[in-house]
Formats: C-alpha cells, structure tokens, sequence
C-alpha cells in the first residue's frame, strides 16, 4: 500500500458528492432533499481542504473559503426548515408532488 | 505510517456507508442518524489532515447544529415511525446510472491528471494564523467576506423568523 495523498481524499469527496447527487434526485422529501445538499456541501469543503493541504500550504485561502461554506450551509439549513414548516402548516405534508398550487 | 492509512480507510468507510445509508434508508429519523455519522467521518478526517480548527468547526455546527435542527423539524412534521414512499424503480435506476457515470468521468479525470504543489514556506493552520489572517486588513486578509457573511447570518436569522411564524387567523 502507499502513501495517502490526494487522489485518495478526491476519491472519498468525489463518492460523497455523487451520492449526495443521487439522494437529491430520487427523495420527494423536503427534508430528504435537505440532508442530500449538506452532503454535497460537506464533499466540496473535503476538496477545498485537500486542495489547500496538498496543493498550496502556503496560504490559507482554501481554509476560509471551507468557513464560509459552512457558514452558508448553516443559515441555508435554517432558512430551509422555516420554509418546509410553514408548507407543512398549509399542506399537511413535506412532499415535493404535494407543493403543486403554483404550477400552471 | 501504516496506522495513518488504516485510519484513512476505516473514515473514508464511514464517510460513505453513512452517506449511501443516508440516501436509502426509508425510515427518515434513521437517514438523519447516518447522516450524522457521515458528518461525523468527515470531522475526524479534518482531524487526519491536522486542520483541528475546521474539525471542531464542523462538529459543532454540523452534529451541533444542523443535524439537530434536522431531526426537531422532521419531529414537527412526520407522524414518527412512518415509512417514507420508496421512489419509483425507473426513476431511481436512471438517476444511479447518471451519478455512477459523472463518478466515472470525474474519476477519470482526477486519476490522469498530474498535480503540482507550490513550493514555498508552509503557513500551519493554527488558530492563531488563522485568526490573524481572517481579521487583517493587508493583502491576504478575510476582513470583508467576514463582515459579508456576519450580515448574511442576521438576515438569514430574521428570514426564518419571519417566514415561519405564526400569523392570526381571523376567527
């Protein structure tokens, strides 16, 4: 076996993001699709921090943008849940289908 | 050194069967516990590349923070201990050939390209270079996206208040 570097944690975040991809595409639940874009978002900071470990330990450019994501995730999380509790109120249900009174 | 490659292979083993687990499970309460051993995974490999700062960082906002806030909402919004719909078999079979064949490509891609690093000193990421290199206002100072992403946490606060509260009916 060799060394770690970072094809390996690439592998790892690459993997992650697919199935991130692929629970966003196949659940019709809100809070499914929810958790299936965290995935992705913590797949994208794995590669920002591998990308600044391996690549540029120089600077730490890839550590605050790694920050700033996680930032966003957070308030993107809180704003979500807001937002799928009130749908629950009117429609009873967290359902993508059932969300339909602004389709034409 | 060898004990540093197992501990990558048993992370990288949580990182993913947390994940697959998280997208299959039928029970939505389960898909948010694998969830959080995914995240969970991923902290100790920020712990393996020795960035402590953005460990502690994400165990705390995300098994913290936003796992909890994901199981309090499904607690207010499903009838506990009911299955989600299973998807339909067309649509899940051709959304798992499209991931596989981007994770192909991608994996393509990755494995013949030929990364260089940039020489030069090395800058540790402690949280004394990284609080003074966030709060400087000098070339490679983070004092604006900062200041940027404080304004975007308030408006993101207020937003959810505002959308999830409660208006009177008119009785």
């Amino acid at each position: 076996m060799n060394a770690i570097g970072l094809p390996q944690i690439l592998v790892v975040s690459t993997a992650l993001f697919f199935i991130g991809v692929y629970g966003f595409l196949t659940r019709r639940n809100m809070i499914s699709m929810l958790m299936s874009i965290e995935l992705i978002l913590n797949s994208v900071n794995i590669n920002f921090i591998a990308f600044n470990k391996y690549l540029f330990p120089g600077k730490l450019d890839g550590l605050f943008f790694t920050v700033i994501i996680i930032t966003i995730a957070a308030s993107e999380a809180a704003v979500a849940i807001a937002i799928i509790i009130n749908l629950y109120r009117k429609y009873k249900s967290i359902d993508v289908e059932d969300a339909n009174s602004m389709r034409f | 050194m060898q004990a540093s490659i197992i501990i990558f292979y048993c992370l990288a083993a949580m990182i993913i069967g947390g994940a697959i687990l998280a997208v299959t499970s039928l029970k939505i309460f389960r898909a948010a516990v694998f969830l959080l051993f995914s995240l969970i995974g991923i902290a100790g490999l920020y712990f393996w590349m020795n960035y402590e700062f953005i460990a502690a960082v994400q165990i705390v906002v995300y098994v913290g923070g936003i796992v909890v806030l994901i199981i309090f909402s499904i607690f207010l919004t499903h009838h506990s201990g009911e299955d989600m719909k299973s998807p339909k078999l067309a649509r899940s079979i051709f959304v798992a050939i499209a991931a596989s064949s981007g994770f192909a490509l991608t994996m393509l891609l990755i494995l013949q390209h030929q990364f260089f690093a940039s020489s030069g000193n090395v800058v540790e990421p402690t949280v004394k270079n990284i609080g003074t290199q966030m709060l400087s206002t000098t070339e490679n100072g983070y004092l604006l996206p900062f200041e940027v992403i404080s304004i975007l946490l308030l408006a993101a606060m207020i937003g959810a208040i505002v959308i999830a509260i409660k208006t009177k009916t008119k009785a």
